[in-house]
């Protein structure tokens, strides 16, 4: 016994570290993972994050609560849009302001349309990292349809800081939303299109199902969320349980898996694109007319035009752009559902015009610490499915 | 014009030794420059062929139809900075992409693209070929190994578990194609399948080409088996390190590769050059035109080949390491063994 003990011994291979990234085409940014191997197999891995890291928490402590708006932007950059959206919600609820109904449904639609345009990006790179190409380049079309449609909306593309605090920049024109409804009547064909290449494609399934499996009560406990958290089957999403902006005048249904593996969540977020489109398709119906900015001048800038005519006004936009409106001290949290994961926003008001906290609760940075718990004990080719399946940017991880 | 040729080949070979050698050369030289061409104009077409499966156009910027890419794209990697990583093995280094070009151009040698054109018309043809394939093996271990770098080191690794597990299939694939054919010579099977009653042996050798179709792909390291060189995980695989001309090396030793690889699909299981006899015999005048005309043929059951590659990597998705093992080992080989046993009884009892 003691003898086989010995010639196992002599069989034991050295183990292998590798750095995976910062720099590497499939960590979705920089994303650093240190991966101790045996062969092909992972013992263990250990994220590294902060690469990216710009102080967004500090930098928004130093501007009012108008002008750390774009900052939002920067956090998860493809999906903006649903920053900017979480980030007024967020001002709005310290504030004790309400948007009107219009600027409420015409934030759902851009909010959807990033979900949308966050989806194609997602479901682009993880096929890619899979070996497949040809979706994500077909996905990306669809995607720029998006992005012409923001340049439509406010003239920016990526970083649009288009709704404001109390409603939304600008009013939504007719172009938009008949070139806006002929995308959405059209887009559940191309869906179709992307599935038909991946979805049963049995490479696929032999790639993705049961590969990071996570259970129902460990996806809670890591503090999974959006997509990731719903792949494990629990059906929590914050547009349902705490609904914000029209979320609660439109019906869609919320995809949740079954075994909590790539598959489902890959299933999962292809059901959430369709259901975004669902979304969209609904407000642009019901679209109400109205005023897109609320009547509470005290905590919204005056009309621009107003502004260059009017005294008053100036004298208005001048005080609240230098020193900020005048806050009731205490703290606020909201929480909205951005395609990655709930992302909430934290604010500690002192009753001056900026921030005394502002803190960011990034689902990034959560996911990016399941990565050991989702990786070891598997092949190096199932990180690189797991990185895609979680869904992380990191500059919304590292801020 | 033919008879001036056959009067020059007659006089060439009136120095005897000598003239044999040169004609040898002359050949070498012909198919070297043909198939180098063939190579950089197998990337262009590439490069169409996917961007138009994805709504891209492809290149399009040098020469009309972006048809001078490929010697823009030559010349670049000729004038690149050759940089060796400082803890590589310097020797090793150097000799790796050399290896696997020769190996993949040596092949080339007992390929007829054409009756009678072909440098090296041994008997033991196909033995040679695999061999050759084999050897193009040691260039990616060497260079991975070399290379010191880990991602390098991984994908020459798989690489060499990959060839040696889908080598045998693939020759095990191919025997049915000798039992048939009574031959290891690659004129002799071409000309056995046009004796043939069906015209090529992909039809009675079906089993036997979808396992050479499989074993294909992973044994060019192409998609869905291009884990030595998977660009989500291992970056560049075994080439990692090299850049300039030495990557252009591998870049050409892969391509060469397939065009190989193809052509070896093409002979063994498509006839060659050849169209079957019952349509020669519906169309006579075919016995009449020139010999260009076989040659087209062939190259374009090559370029059929080529195509499916490209449209197998604009599809599918990559497999895993230990699924890529298991399909060549569980999968791949008991179904060309049976396809063994299935010919040679079939052969014995007549049938075939």
């Amino acid at each position: 016994m003691q003898e086989l003990d010995d010639t196992d011994k002599t069989f034991e291979t050295k183990e292998l570290t590798i750095s995976l990234g910062p720099q590497h085409p499939a960590t979705h940014g920089v994303l650093r993972l240190v991966l101790h191997l045996n062969g092909e197999t992972v013992v263990k891995c250990t994220p590294y994050v902060g690469y990216l890291h710009r102080g967004v928490e500090k930098l928004g402590e130093n501007r009012t609560y108008f002008a750390a708006l774009p900052l939002s932007d920067r956090l998860d950059y493809i999906s903006s849009m649903n920053n900017n959206v979480g980030y007024v919600n967020a001002v709005e609820k310290l504030f004790g302001i309400e948007a009107p109904a219009r600027a409420k449904f015409i934030r759902t639609i851009v909010a959807e349309m990033g979900r949308l345009s966050s989806h194609i990006i997602w479901l682009g790179t993880h096929v890619l990292d899979i070996g497949a190409t040809t979706p994500f380049l077909h996905a990306m079309a669809a995607r720029e349809k998006i992005l012409d449609l923001f340049e439509i909306l406010c003239g920016a593309r990526l970083t649009v800081s288009y709704p404001r605090v109390g409603g939304v920049r600008n009013d939504i024109s007719q172009q938009f939303l008949d070139e806006l409804y002929d995308f959405v009547l059209d887009f559940p064909s191309k869906m179709d299109d992307y599935e038909t290449l991946v979805t049963e494609n049995r490479i696929w399934k032999d790639r993705t199902v049961d590969i990071g499996v996570i259970s129902r009560e460990e996806a809670i406990n890591w503090g999974l969320t959006g997509g990731t958290l719903r792949g494990s089957g629990v059906d929590y999403d914050v547009r349902k349980y705490a609904p914000y902006d029209a979320y609660d005048q439109v019906e869609f249904d919320v995809p949740v898996g079954k075994k909590g593996d790539c598959y489902d969540r890959y299933l999962v977020r292809v059901e959430e694109m369709r259901q975004a489109n669902r979304i969209i398709k609904q407000c642009v119906e019901k679209l109400p007319a109205g005023a897109v900015m609320a009547d509470a001048p005290k905590f919204t800038l005056p009309p621009k035009d107003m502004i260059l005519k009017d005294m008053e006004h100036l004298i208005h936009q001048f005080i609240l752009i230098t020193k900020g409106p005048s806050v009731a001290e205490g703290e606020v949290y909201v929480g909205t559902e951005v395609p990655k994961g709930e992302l909430g926003f934290y604010f500690v008001s002192d009753g001056t015009g900026k921030p005394y906290r502002m803190r960011v609760r990034a689902p990034s940075f959560v996911h990016a610490s399941v990565m050991p718990r989702l990786c070891e004990g598997g092949l190096i080719a199932d990180v690189i499915a797991n990185i895609g399946t979680i869904d992380i940017v990191l500059g919304e991880c590292d801020r | 014009m033919s008879d001036l040729f056959m009067q020059a080949l007659t006089f060439i070979r009136s120095f005897g030794i000598l003239g044999e050698i040169f004609i040898a050369l002359l050949k070498i030289v012909v198919v070297f420059s043909v198939t180098l061409l063939h190579v950089a104009y197998a990337t262009y077409w590439e490069r169409k062929v996917i961007a138009h499966m994805q709504f891209r156009l492809g290149p399009r910027e040098v020469g009309p139809y972006g048809l001078f890419q490929p010697f823009a794209d030559g010349i670049k990697l000729f004038f690149k900075e050759d940089i060796i990583p400082a803890n590589a093995d310097k020797p090793i280094f150097y000799l790796s992409p050399v290896i696997f070009f020769i190996s993949a151009l040596t092949s080339l040698s007992v390929l007829p693209f054409f009756d009678g054109f072909v440098v090296a018309d041994i008997n033991v043809g196909i033995l040679f070929l695999l061999a050759m394939s084999s050897l193009g093996a040691y260039g990616i271990v060497m260079s991975g190994w070399s290379s010191g770098s880990k991602y390098a080191f991984l994908g020459g690794l798989r690489s060499a578990s990959q060839v040696i597990s889908y080598e045998t299939p693939m020759g095990l694939s191919l025997v049915g194609v000798m039992i048939m054919a009574g031959s290891l010579n690659l004129t002799d099977i071409v000309k056995g399948q046009f004796a043939y009653p069906t015209g090529a042996y992909v039809i009675p050798q079906f089993i036997g080409f979808f396992v050479f179709m499989v074993a294909m792909f992973a044994e060019t390291n192409r998609l869905p088996f291009d884990l030595p060189e998977a660009e989500s995980e291992l970056v560049a695989g075994y080439f990692t390190e090299y850049s300039g001309f030495r990557f252009a090396m591998f870049f050409l030793g892969e391509y060469t590769g397939m065009l190989i690889m193809s052509s070896i699909g093409t002979i063994c299981f498509l006839g060659g050059w050849t169209l079957p006899k019952f349509v020669m015999d519906a169309l006579p005048f075919l016995y009449q035109v020139p010999a260009i005309f076989w040659v087209v043929v062939f190259l374009a059951k090559v370029y059929a080949f080529m195509f499916f590659y490209y449209w197998i990597r604009a599809t599918l998705p990559r497999y895993r390491y230990d699924q890529l093992m298991a399909i060549g080992w569980k999968v791949l080989i008991p179904i060309a063994l049976f396809n063994i046993v299935l010919t040679g009884t079939l052969k014995i009892m007549g049938w075939l």
